[in-house]
């Protein structure tokens, strides 16, 4: 456990400190939503009605934004081979890596969503449920996103191939979490969809740390 | 003879060498017979006139769209836990056929959704999966592709069918939940009586059997190139 939290306050003050982690992330949730009014245009209704989408889909890309340098960098100056010689388990530095990425770049998200979406005339109704479906949801992104990272470690600029496999496995999350907030705009009980969110979260968490450690004891062969 | 035995390259070439013109050959014959009994021999129907006829070529294509992945998955298990080669080859082989069955599958359904439904294109749980499916045989293709080393692509690409597989079929269920569905439910099926005429269920099986021997015929032969492939990248290794 030691370890594990040492694995875990190193990648925050890696992700803290040296520019690109958490802060750029955040920044580039806040531009990519603050783009859809000025593509779609200033109409409160329209706006209203793409807003619980949009703003999932830009967390989506937000989270898988700086997933190429979850694993390169630590390839690249050996410190995972250190990593897996040391008495963890690879599944836990996968845990403890998504883990990281999740606080660095999941949870800035959801404090600021709510307040991008009153700029997008999100209906006063769907503010708790889409606070609750990002906080469910974005650590099944940081999860999934870990396997992907995991896959494509030995893969010089893979951060385009790391999309294309990553994005196709956000599906589930994308349709619960958007849908949960959708639901709650019109009025409906969002409950079933942030239940389905929480169970998809739970088994990518459980699934993913198995998946990225294999892929990664491969690449280090 | 057991099924493990062709595990060895030297043994499966002789086999699959000896069996591939009969599968070929045979793979046409079906072919043939259903699609020219389902394009010229069969009535038009009432509401869809000639239209019909497109089910001869979806519904095969269709199913072996879903089908290939989960022999993709199978073999890449094989692979994961008995480290037989062909295994892996086989999957890496299968992928491009796969991905094509699923464009056709998905422009078939257009050509006939644009008279019938009145639109080429809709947001419905079935058309959004095989969306969804293409996306990862393009994953899957484009990880085979872009790392060297073959056993280290063979090993990485089988973790993400795995994980594929598993997230496919989330996606499947999780549509439903996401939008209504325009596409038709089953109109085959073993555990009930079909409710498709036999004028049509005839040439309809024989085009289903065409294609599954069609793609097991494509399957061995590109296998067979990838092995010779690695044959060829051994020597040259060693030959440097």
């Amino acid at each position: 456990m030691r370890a594990f939290l040492a694995l875990l306050a190193r990648d925050l003050a890696l992700a803290l400190r040296s520019g690109g982690g958490a802060g750029l992330s955040l920044a580039f949730f806040m531009v990519t939503v603050l783009l859809m009014p000025i593509g779609i245009g200033p109409d409160g209704a329209v706006l209203a009605a793409v807003a619980p989408g949009l703003i999932w889909v830009a967390a989506l890309l937000a989270s898988l934004l700086s997933l190429d340098r979850l694993f390169q960098a630590d390839a690249e100056d050996g410190t995972l081979d250190i990593l897996a010689l040391s008495p963890l388990p690879l599944e836990a530095v996968a845990a403890g890596k998504a883990l990281a990425h999740w606080l660095t770049t999941g949870a800035p998200l959801v404090v600021a969503a709510p307040v991008l979406a009153i700029t997008l005339a999100l209906p006063g109704s769907a503010y708790g449920p889409l606070i609750a479906a990002l906080a469910l949801g974005t650590p099944a992104l940081s999860v999934i996103g870990t396997v992907g990272a995991a896959l494509t470690v030995g893969v010089r600029r893979g951060g385009l191939l790391l999309s294309l496999l990553v994005l196709p496995l956000y599906i589930p999350t994308l349709i619960f979490g958007a849908r949960a907030v959708s639901l709650a705009a019109d009025g409906l009980a969002p409950g079933p969809a942030l239940l389905l969110l929480g169970a998809v979260s739970l088994f990518a968490a459980a699934l993913g740390p198995f998946a990225a450690a294999a892929a990664l004891r491969v690449n280090l062969r | 003879m057991s099924l493990w035995e062709l595990a060895n390259p030297t043994r499966f070439m002789r086999l699959s060498g000896r069996v591939l013109p009969w599968v070929a050959g045979l793979a046409a014959l079906a072919l043939g017979a259903g699609l020219a009994w389902g394009f010229f021999l069969t009535p038009e129907d009432y509401q869809q006139g000639s239209t019909v006829k497109i089910i001869f070529v979806h519904v095969p294509a269709a199913m072996m769209a879903v089908n290939i992945y989960a022999m993709m998955f199978v073999a890449s298990l094989v692979w994961l836990i008995r480290r037989h080669h062909v295994s892996a080859l086989a999957a890496k082989a299968a992928a491009p056929v796969g991905a094509t069955m699923t464009v056709i599958a998905l422009m078939t359904g257009a050509l006939w959704g644009q008279p019938m439904w009145g639109t080429a294109w809709e947001w419905d749980p079935r058309l959004t999966s095989f969306f969804i499916l293409f996306l990862f045989y393009l994953g899957y293709i484009a990880l085979w592709s872009a790392i060297e080393d073959p056993d280290k692509a063979a090993d990485l690409t089988a973790i993400l069918a795995l994980v594929g597989s598993v997230f496919a079929i989330l996606s499947r269920y999780a549509v439903n939940f996401w939008s209504q569905g325009l596409h038709q439910g089953a109109s085959l099926s073993l555990d009930r009586r079909t409710n498709m005429d036999p004028v049509f269920w005839w040439p309809l099986i024989f085009c289903i059997l065409g294609f599954f021997l069609a793609f097991l015929a494509l399957v061995l032969l590109r296998t067979r190139t990838e092995i010779r492939a690695r044959r060829l990248r051994a020597l040259t290794l060693a030959g440097r």
